[in-house]
């Protein structure tokens, strides 16, 4: 590590590690700091993205994808299930990763592309001079390294500071964040090729349970609760022991993951003067989905793009950095995230009977493509009442 | 003061989103708290696995 970067970026998670890549390409000098002491691990993640949006990033490599779907079915909150499976029978929809091997990857590439790495260092506090960030105080085995840069990328993930004490408000409201446990699970049957939502107050309140097959008899059954539904004996992980024990009761947990995740409304401003913030620490995760990995490359990269055009105008204020903010905002992501926002907030009022009824009113839909959008479109033509009910939000979806 | 059971912890970090305080920070697989927190409970709230307790006495 040198004490001098044109980039600093804060994280090797997939935003870090894009937008490090990037920030290289484009010809600067970039490095990563992680603090924990491996790349990947532990995995904070259900871990399943759709095709399309990773091969906008990279080509599908059996080294880090777990399993490949071909559909997902939705089970309502009184059982009944709904098939969704893609209009082209047997095309690959979207696939479950290995995380810890995923981010190692992007974080190679990055290396090899020539960024710096540095694990087990911990950005501990920014450089500040006259309220302009100038990069960061890095603490690696209890020595702290100034560490300067032209911008500093936060890309420190759902638990992210770095932003904070450069005084942006990052604290995600209580009701909107999901407390959420998973075990990978072995020895169990599923469906291989099938992501399965559950859905339902008795199941999780204001969220929703998966099981995301990593293989032939092993997947992901995690669980994210609203924090509001949250609290002691009715915790996410009380919730998910009682789907197991219902639902897989001889199966293996061979491994206890805990997270958090944000559903509330992206950042108000995600720059500031000499920074930048990306992926889930700007609160761009699909609020619907609870989907980050494609929102945080995407951040990652469009941030190292417009850090390379302001560094080479030599303006790193927050006007000059406020591309960045406006681009992802009107792009189909920003778009994305503000319409599944509304429909996440219409859906968590509903009560399970309502639930009930849109899911009885189609057992098999074949999505032409296979997005929420997509689906909540076809959802509504066979509830037409939904129109009204969405009210302004159903002209946002048409 | 706020009492971490690191037996129970996952140190996933979910409580230090929610800190109004900024009084939570994650280190590695070390919840460490700061001196500014005011005993709120909102992390001990929305913990996944209950490994947070407030109302303790200073």
């Amino acid at each position: 590590m040198q004490s001098k970067y044109d980039v600093l970026v804060i994280g090797g998670g997939p935003a870090g590690a894009i937008a490090a890549k990037t920030a290289v390409e484009k010809g600067l000098t970039a490095c990563i700091v992680e603090k924990r002491p491996a790349i990947g691990a532990p995995v904070r993640c259900a871990e399943g993205i759709g095709r399309e949006a990773l091969m906008e990033f990279i080509d599908p490599n059996p080294c880090w994808i777990s399993a490949e779907m071909t559909g997902a079915a939705i089970i309502a909150p009184d059982g009944t299930l709904m098939q969704l499976s893609s209009a082209q029978a047997g095309s690959k929809v979207g696939y479950v990763l290995d995380r810890k091997f995923f981010d190692r990857e992007l974080v190679w590439r990055a290396a090899e592309a020539g960024a710096d790495v540095a694990v087990k260092s911990r950005a501990a506090a920014p450089i500040l001079e006259n309220g302009v960030v100038k990069g960061a105080k890095i603490e690696h085995l209890g020595k702290v390294t100034k560490v300067t840069a032209d911008i500093t990328i936060a890309a420190d993930g759902v638990e992210s500071k770095f932003s904070k004490w450069c005084g942006v408000d990052t604290t995600v409201p209580v009701r909107e964040i999901m407390s959420s446990a998973q075990y990978v699970m072995a020895d169990i049957d599923i469906d291989p090729h099938s992501t399965v939502f559950y859905l339902g107050n008795e199941v999780a309140p204001e969220g929703y349970l998966w099981v995301f097959p990593k293989g032939e008899r092993t997947a992901n059954v995690g669980i994210g609760i609203s924090g509001k539904k949250s609290g002691s004996g009715h915790r996410a992980i009380n919730y998910l022991d009682a789907f197991v024990k219902k639902t897989f009761p001889n199966g293996k947990t061979i491994e206890h993951i805990v997270g958090g995740v944000s559903v509330c409304r992206p950042l108000d401003c995600t720059v500031a003067d000499g920074l930048i913030i990306a992926g889930d620490a700007a609160r761009v995760v699909d609020p619907l989905t609870g989907g980050g990995i494609y929102n945080a490359m995407y951040t990652g990269k469009l941030a190292a793009e417009v850090a390379a055009d302001c560094i080479a105008k030599g303006d790193v204020s927050k006007k000059a950095l406020m591309p960045y903010d406006k681009t992802w905002r009107a792009s189909k992501m920003g778009k994305a995230i503000e319409r599944n926002y509304n429909i996440k907030e219409y859906l968590i009022k509903q009560p399970d009977k309502k639930l009930n009824d849109i899911i009885h009113s189609v057992s098999k839909l074949d999505l032409k493509e296979f997005s929420t959008l997509t689906l909540i479109k076809e959802l509504i033509k066979v509830n037409p009442k939904l129109v009204i009910e969405l009210g302004a939000l159903a002209a946002s979806i048409r | 003061m706020l009492k971490v059971h690191r037996d129970i912890c996952g140190y996933c970090g979910c409580c230090v989103s929610v800190c109004p305080e900024g009084a939570l920070e994650l280190i590695d697989a070390y919840l460490s708290v700061e001196s500014n927190c005011t005993d709120c409970g909102i992390c001990a709230k929305v913990c996944p696995v209950g490994a947070l307790e407030a109302g303790h006495a200073k």
